[in-house]
């Protein structure tokens, strides 16, 4: 639910992640393009675009921060211990 | 349990001990009275929410509506953000059906990329406001050399608006939004003449379209459906409103903290690539950001494990849940390496800040170039001295007086 900042970065050294959007809540505030400029982007009327919904890890600290600061809580993230 | 929240009706919005400091009780109401009953200037009743959790699920649910003008609301005189579309047609625009497609039509000028292509003007802004500064000498007043016109010209830049008029665009906007400065005549002269330009304005523009937010407007259409020049004349000052005054006193609050504390601007000082998360961090932390978000409610619904009945007013205190331990580790320290922070000072939710990509942008632009050009500044006041502003329907100082 509510996005609790999580303080423990590094936990998941190798784990996959898989990024989903929900186009419909997405406010287009760009919140997570300025968090995490590689991996996500804004189409032209402001919608989220993800560019890579799989992104490496070294992206996965930036990701994070982009689903919690997300004021339309519109960006899940599927981790895997 | 005790969940009865009528045996303490305090009265909103709460003293604050100074402007930088919280009010002291909301510890206990986050503790105890997560559903406060209080009572407004009106008189009217309203239940004001301090959880980050109850305060981010009321804004982010659309039931929950943004239009007080339905009957049984309670009468506030919040003004704060986008509720400044006080008119019956503008709020129309802004509240309920209209408002996802207005919302449409007006985000894509706020993206990060248009914001970011904006960034070298606003740079040169700033830079020439700080000019002025440092040619009139020590001490100076930070909010009204830097703070104040700099959101101000970049609507302007916004909306198509040429340098020379910038002055008269910031005495409408500062009039229109003060409660208790301008005599009710000042107030509505400001609005006529503001409209009376606007719609000069949007006929040159249709004349000679440009790169601004207007021309945009006029040639767009949406699902067949543009907008009319009434209602864009209430989009360009909702704008202003919405993004000028809450800007100005951002940036006013922000330099104050950091420079009332002198590690926090040192720490800057030697890196300065914290500007971000700093300025994340004094959004968060900042204790004075008025009057809250009011929502009306039109069914009934449970909040933090209370029933709260359709036809109740909430007040969500953005500062509060802001500070709620629940949400936020050391929510009472000012952390500028702090990341994520998910701070509500934008609110969220389908209403959450149009512009806060354009707020961020500003705010880490003053920040950057005041840390560089400016490394010895210095608050020429004591940090509990520092004059609150009244008057004005959202919080900040009157004045930040400055050395360097
Ligand atoms: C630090 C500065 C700012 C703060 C703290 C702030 C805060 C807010 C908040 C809390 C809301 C939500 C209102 C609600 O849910 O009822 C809001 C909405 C809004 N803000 Fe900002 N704002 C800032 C800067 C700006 C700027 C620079 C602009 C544009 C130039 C802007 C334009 C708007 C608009 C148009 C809305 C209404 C959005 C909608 O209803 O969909 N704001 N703002
Ligand atoms: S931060 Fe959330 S609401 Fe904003 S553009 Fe990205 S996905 Fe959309």
């Amino acid at each position: 639910m509510t996005p609790r900042p999580t303080s423990a970065p590094g936990q998941k050294a190798s784990s996959p992640m898989r990024i989903l959007v929900d186009l419909d809540k997405c406010c287009g505030a760009g919140s997570c393009v300025l968090a995490a400029p590689r991996v996500f982007d804004q189409r032209d009327d402001g919608i989220v675009l993800l560019l890579d919904e799989s992104p490496p890890e070294d992206l996965h600290k930036a990701v994070r921060e982009a689903a919690a600061v997300c004021p339309a809580s519109a960006i899940t993230l599927e981790e895997r211990d | 349990m005790s969940t009865d929240t009528d045996d303490q009706v305090l009265s909103y919005p709460l003293p604050a001990p100074s402007a930088l400091e919280p009010p002291p009780e909301w510890v206990q109401l986050r503790e105890r009275c997560p559903v406060a009953h209080v009572r407004l200037a009106s008189g009217d009743s309203a239940m004001m929410l301090t959880r980050y959790a109850d305060i981010r699920q009321v804004l982010s649910d659309p039931r929950f509506t943004r239009d007080l003008s339905a009957d049984g609301a309670a009468r506030t005189t919040a003004n704060e953000g986008g509720s400044a579309f006080e008119n019956a047609e503008a709020a129309a625009l802004v509240s309920g059906e209209r408002h996802q497609s207005w919302r449409r039509l007006v985000m894509k000028w706020f993206t990060a990329k248009q914001i970011l292509a904006m960034q070298q003007r606003m740079e040169t802004m700033v830079n020439s406001l700080v000019d002025d500064m440092v040619a009139k000498g020590a001490p100076a007043d930070l909010l009204a050399s830097v703070g104040f016109p700099f959101p101000v010209w970049v609507i302007c830049d916004l909306l198509g608006i040429p340098d020379i008029d910038r002055d008269k665009l910031a005495y409408w906007s500062n009039t229109m939004l003060s409660m208790t400065q301008y005599t009710q005549q000042e107030i509505d002269a400001a609005q006529l003449e503001f409209r009376q330009y606007m719609t000069a304005h949007i006929t040159s523009k249709r004349d000679n379209p440009g790169p601004d937010l207007i021309s945009e407007l006029l040639t767009v259409v949406d699902e067949g459906q543009r907008l009319t020049e009434q209602e864009l004349i209430f989009t360009a000052q909702g704008i202003l409103v919405a993004g000028h005054e809450t800007t100005s006193n951002m940036i006013g609050k922000m330099m104050a903290m950091l420079l009332a504390d002198r590690a926090r601007w040192e720490q800057l000082l030697q890196d300065p690539a914290l500007v971000r998360t700093a300025v994340e961090e004094a959004l968060r932390y900042d204790a004075n950001s008025g009057f809250g978000l009011p929502r009306f409610l039109t069914h009934d619904a449970e909040i933090a494990g209370h029933s709260v009945p359709r036809g109740t007013t909430l007040v969500c205190s953005l500062s509060a849940a802001n500070r709620d331990e629940r949400a936020f580790e050391r929510a009472d320290a000012m952390d500028l390496t702090r990341t994520p922070n998910p701070h509500l000072a934008f609110g969220a939710g389908p209403h959450s800040c149009v512009g806060q990509t354009l707020a961020r942008t500003e705010l880490q632009t003053v920040l950057t170039l005041l840390l560089r050009r400016l490394p010895t500044l210095a608050l020429a006041v004591p940090p509990d001295a520092l004059p609150r502003r009244t008057g004005l329907l959202v919080g900040g100082l009157e004045q930040v007086l400055v050395r360097w």
